[in-house]
């Protein structure tokens, strides 16, 4: 045989090898997670308030990272699609296609999705400081909206250009102003809106490096925005540099109950991006 | 009738007002990020002079003594690491997507790398803790040095290489899909395997995307924070093997964020080293959005 009928067998080998190797760490992961997670994952947990002595493996649940972390998830993911449904129209609808600033901008939203969250927080921190702001829930939600902004604007662009330029002419022709034409261009790239805030809604949920700084951690819910808020990744930080095994059992269950979020968030965008695309025209 | 216009105009014009100063917001917010994170290091950087900082390797916040060398360097270890871990692994599997698989195989693989990607980093760094370090403190370790915690630069390069590699794989299924039929069908009339035409014509022309990927990549793992902070053992020293440990960058900062306000040099100084994370990254990941950019640009039909 030859030689080169040899080295494609060797390689078809490899590259099956490489992708078993992906799943293999996929499955671990998460067979890591849900086993040593599903054990101590009570109902308890989820719906109480740390008690006392709870560092200490006494009872009590993380009622209060659950509340943080919805908290300021949905105020930061509305916040977030308040400033960049705007922008995505500007560069798509009121730009020309080879425009300069769209082209910037594209560039800049590029960059900063690359930005890491510890640097979101340490940028957000000093902007605290600057305002004479403590860690609360404001600051959170502050460094979060900044670190989704680039994810928004970069999954509804992808969608947004794809939009016909026929569609905007006729929309055009019959009288309508850019900012009419802008009610059509949503309906188009709903999906896309869809899509982009479960992603957000993703990495806001499992962001810590960012909210270290910022929110700060409590054993309480916050009930104004000058609180402190916990979070659930720190939350499962924090119990599991303890040194008591029941504290960092319940991490595991924080662990996994954060990984079933985000599971089911990753799963639902595809399924959107497949299913939910009534109004498009191809 | 024609208020109705004017009123329609009118709004038109507002909502242009809006959307552009929001665009031009956006794109300043990078200038925000560089000038308060400089503004915020300005105090360091008055006092020791930027090149000790780079290159000592003696930190003492007590003493004003402030050298990044170690954690500088245990960064671009571990980011080395991860990379040349993930980078086999990821060409393969991308290339085992593209060239030559079944439907199916895309349906199954493609969820699985959506859901490593979306995985927060602090489950990574209980995946590391659980797994990874053990294994490395009981089975690897003992065989090449007489003791190790485990907690070690392998373990923080091996946790970076799995979070990137869903990173690199998408992106490379993306550079190759650019590379056009035909030129493969030519490679393959000439009778050149499936694997000679990947390695002689598909990944010869991807290199320069190839490359921007792997740029984006170190860029991405360089900057990863929780993960690596909970697996490498974050010991200030010059790491000397695969199973000392290392304390990069972002965990240096993590770490030490509430101490930072009991003297005011040493957040100074934590904010000089989140500068210096913000300016690598900055430059790393606008040249290779340049050069992804051009890359698409090029085969687009």
């Amino acid at each position: 045989m030859k030689m080169k009928f040899i080295e494609e067998k060797i390689f078809n080998v490899l590259m099956v090898l490489a992708t078993l190797v992906v799943f293999g760490f996929f499955a671990s992961i998460v067979w890591t997670i849900v086993r040593s997670g599903f054990p101590t994952l009570t109902w308890e947990m989820i719906t109480s308030l740390p008690g006392g002595g709870f560092y200490l493996g006494k009872e009590g649940g993380i009622l209060n990272a659950i509340v943080g972390s919805l908290l300021i998830v949905f105020f930061s993911a509305s916040l977030g699609l308040l400033i960049s449904i705007p922008i995505v129209f500007y560069i798509n609808v009121y730009l020309r296609k080879k425009s300069k600033l769209g082209y910037f901008t594209r560039l800049s939203f590029d960059v900063l999705y690359g930005i890491p969250s510890i640097v979101y927080g340490a940028f957000a921190f000093t902007i605290m400081i600057f305002f004479g702001l403590k860690t609360s829930l404001l600051g959170g939600i502050i460094v979060i909206t900044l670190l989704i902004i680039p994810i928004f604007v970069r999954s509804m662009d992808e969608v947004a250009k794809s939009v016909p330029k026929d569609l905007l002419d006729a929309a055009y022709s019959l009288g309508a102003t850019k900012l009419e034409t802008c009610k059509i261009v949503i309906r188009q790239i709903m999906p896309g809106i869809a899509t982009a805030t479960l992603l957000s809604i993703g990495r806001a949920i499992g962001d810590s490096a960012g909210v270290l700084f910022t929110a700060g951690f409590t054993d309480n819910i916050p009930t104004s925005f000058n609180q402190p808020a916990a979070t659930l990744p720190l939350s499962v930080f924090f119990q599991l540099s303890s040194p008591i095994p029941e504290v960092r059992e319940r991490a595991y269950a924080a662990a996994l109950l954060l990984t079933i979020i985000v599971l089911i968030l990753s799963v639902g965008a595809r399924l959107i991006t497949n299913r939910f695309s009534k109004h498009r025209i191809q | 009738m024609a208020d109705n216009i004017r009123k329609r105009i009118f709004l038109d014009r507002l909502s242009k007002r809006v959307m552009l100063t929001l665009t031009i917001f956006s794109l300043l917010i990078l200038v925000f990020m560089g000038g308060g994170l400089y503004y915020k290091s300005a105090e360091i950087l008055r006092e020791n002079s930027l090149w000790t900082m780079l290159t000592s390797s003696v930190w003492s916040p007590f003493n004003g003594e402030f050298g990044f060398w170690s954690f500088i360097i245990s960064s671009i270890y571990v980011t080395l690491l991860a990379v040349i871990i993930a980078l086999p692994i990821s060409l393969l599997t991308a290339l085992f997507l593209t060239e030559n698989t079944k439907p199916w195989v895309r349906r199954v693989v493609f969820p699985v790398l959506d859901i490593l990607a979306g995985i927060p980093s602090v489950i990574y760094g209980l995946w590391g803790i659980l797994i990874i370090v053990p294994w490395i403190a009981d089975e690897l370790g003992p065989r090449f040095v007489d003791y190790t915690s485990g907690y070690t630069l392998l373990a923080g390069g091996i946790v970076l290489s799995v979070m990137i590699i869903p990173l690199l794989v998408s992106l490379f299924v993306e550079i190759f899909s650019t590379v056009p039929k035909e030129i493969k069908d030519a490679s393959a009339s000439l009778g050149a395997t499936a694997w000679q035409t990947s390695r002689k014509v598909v990944l010869r022309k991807s290199t320069p995307g190839i490359i921007a990927a792997v740029v984006l990549a170190v860029s991405k793992a360089f900057g990863e924070t929780m993960a690596v902070l909970m697996v490498c053992g974050n010991m200030v020293e010059i790491p000397r093997s695969l199973f000392d440990s290392a304390y990069p960058l972002p965990a240096l900062i993590a770490n030490n964020y509430g101490e930072m306000l009991s003297l005011p040099k040493y957040e100074s100084a934590l904010m000089f080293a989140a500068l210096l994370l913000f300016a690598i990254i900055l430059i790393f990941n606008a040249i290779s959005r340049i050069v992804l950019q051009k890359v698409e640009e090029r085969f687009k039909l």
